[in-house]
């Protein structure tokens, strides 16, 4: 007994330690994003920021893209399979855009972003530290928060919501292609029912969730690269530990954000 | 007064003592090397001497100033006037030698890049990479990349150059051109210089005085000739390279023939 209660306390002690690094280095981060903004900062911080973006964004723009089309055939046909059957196939459309717009757009590029990029930034820090880069930065006056979080959590934080809004035209497109396939909804008429259909709170709710989610995927990658200890084998586990648990947090944030956006419609 | 001044200085790792109460002095322009056999403390003390890491007790000052202990802005100005080349080189894999070099200059100083890019030239051609400079790290041999770690710690033109295991997994030729390397720069540029280094030609060559490092402590500190003829038997020892524990052929063989008479050998 006493052995399981040591277990629970030790993990609870853990998870808050763990929850408590990502909250101070989200405070670092957002003190020293000053200098990755452009014009204002420091021009080689905003180079390295665009380069992030280039990485995150432009580089995973096709794999979004095409899963946000195979995303929006599937709820298209599972809805139509269903709706059908009550003559309120229209409904469809409905389906498609609104669920897009607050759920599926920003929660599939999130995994996506998570995959790709939350694991390269524990790899690329995991590796630093490895091979002491981190301790020459901090060595050569340059902090590290500053130097490798900021750009990364600033690109991170443009490219995850654009992403999210292509997400979200290419899953509408593809309902719009189940429609005229299914139905020989005209496309323009298609793109006027989803006009009628969603409602500026969705796209800014989904926004607003793609803001959380970025911020999610860099800093959990970015704890996880700092937290390496050892060698090769540890930035291997952190990698991992990247796309686990960033991919849990953003459907846990994901569940308490759409559980306020339900309840403030409600009240 | 001593450019560093290491007092009472002791450093704990989960509760195993790696420092244990050490006292040096570095004078200006002085070249010191930290000499030790492996697992003696020598890099633990120079981490304390950056101030990547904290001690349990005692005070390291480098130029006045308690290097553990002061304001984040007066040790950021502090790591300025020191250069730091790691065992690892730890150059930036994603720069190229140029970038890296220029690195310290561009975010530290209002040099114009025209002046940069002559500074970055004339720190490669003192080290023998002038024409090594739009190379990448990966590149490089491992000699190179030693000094293109030097070129980048010369960068800021430091007081005091820190120099992690320079010729550790060098050839003896590459070596020595390390060692004259390290003799220039300090007749040329007046530095003080620590080499951490457990390789005893390169100490004699280039030492004004050697501090000993044996399990966390300083069994002897003096000049090359004191130290060569000191009568400390774990000096004499580490000088004439004479063997400590190793397992004789006989005690194995006994050890062997205990364990199979073990109960838990014959499980």
């Amino acid at each position: 007994m006493a052995t399981v209660l040591e277990n629970v306390g030790t993990k609870t002690i853990e998870h808050l330690d763990y929850v408590g690094s990502l909250n101070i280095q989200l405070w670092a981060t957002l003190r020293a994003m000053g200098s990755a903004l452009p014009f204002l900062g420091n021009r080689y911080r905003w180079r390295a920021t665009v380069q992030q973006m280039l990485q995150i964004g432009v580089d995973a723009l096709p794999m979004v893209s095409l899963m946000a089309i195979c995303a929006g055939f599937i709820l298209a046909m599972q809805g139509a399979s269903e709706l059908r059957r009550f003559g309120a196939l229209h409904y469809v459309i409905d389906l498609v855009s609104v669920g897009f717009t607050r759920e599926l757009g920003p929660l599939l590029t999130a995994i996506a972003v998570s995959g790709r990029s939350g694991s390269s930034f524990a790899a690329e820090i995991g590796t630093m530290k490895v091979t002491e880069e981190l301790d020459s930065l901090r060595v050569m006056a340059l902090e590290p928060v500053e130097f490798i979080l900021a750009p990364k959590y600033l690109a991170a934080l443009i490219t995850v919501p654009s992403l999210s809004i292509v997400s979200n035209f290419c899953g509408i497109l593809a309902g719009g292609l189940f429609m005229f396939f299914s139905t020989r909804l005209a496309p323009l008429l298609y793109f006027r029912y989803v006009l009628d259909s969603i409602v500026l709170r969705d796209v800014v709710t989904g926004l607003i969730k793609s803001l959380a989610f970025a911020t999610i995927i860099a800093h959990v990658g970015c704890l996880e690269g700092f937290r390496v200890r050892g060698g090769p084998d540890s930035v291997g586990r952190s990698t991992t530990n990247a796309v686990v648990k960033s991919t849990f947090l953003v459907i846990v944030a994901d569940a308490v954000f759409t559980a306020i956006f339900y309840l403030t419609v409600k009240s | 007064m001593p450019i560093i001044s290491i007092r009472d200085l002791v450093v704990e790792y989960d509760g195993r003592r790696i420092l244990d109460g050490l006292n040096l002095d570095i004078e200006h322009g002085e070249t010191m090397v930290l000499l030790g056999g492996s697992g003696s403390g020598k890099s633990t003390l120079l981490r304390q001497i950056l101030a990547l890491e904290h001690p349990k007790s005692g005070s390291v000052h480098v130029k006045g100033t308690d290097i553990a202990r002061c304001s984040a802005a007066e040790l950021k100005t502090l790591r300025r006037s020191i250069g730091v080349a790691f065992q690892s080189a730890a150059l930036f894999n994603s720069l190229s030698v140029e970038d890296n070099v220029a690195l310290t200059l561009r975010e530290h100083t209002r040099l114009a890049p025209s002046i940069v890019d002559l500074v970055v030239w004339m720190k490669l051609v003192v080290v023998g990479l002038a024409d090594f400079g739009k190379l990448h790290p990966q590149e490089l041999s491992g000699g190179m990349k030693k000094r293109a770690a030097v070129a980048r710690a010369l960068a800021l033109g430091p007081e005091i150059l820190v120099l992690d295991e320079p010729s550790a997994g060098l050839d003896p030729i590459v070596a020595a051109e390390l060692d004259e390397l390290i003799l220039l720069l300090k007749e040329a540029f007046q530095m003080t210089v620590i080499v951490v280094t457990h390789e005893l030609p390169s100490a004699f060559r280039i030492a004004d005085r050697i501090a000993m490092l044996y399990q966390g402590r300083f069994c002897s500190i003096g000049t090359r000739d004191e130290i060569k003829a000191s009568q400390d038997p774990r000096v004499q020892q580490f000088l004439n390279r004479i063997p400590g524990n190793i397992a004789k052929a006989p005690a194995v063989a006994a050890y062997f023939e205990k364990y199979v008479h073990t109960p838990e050998a014959n499980a």
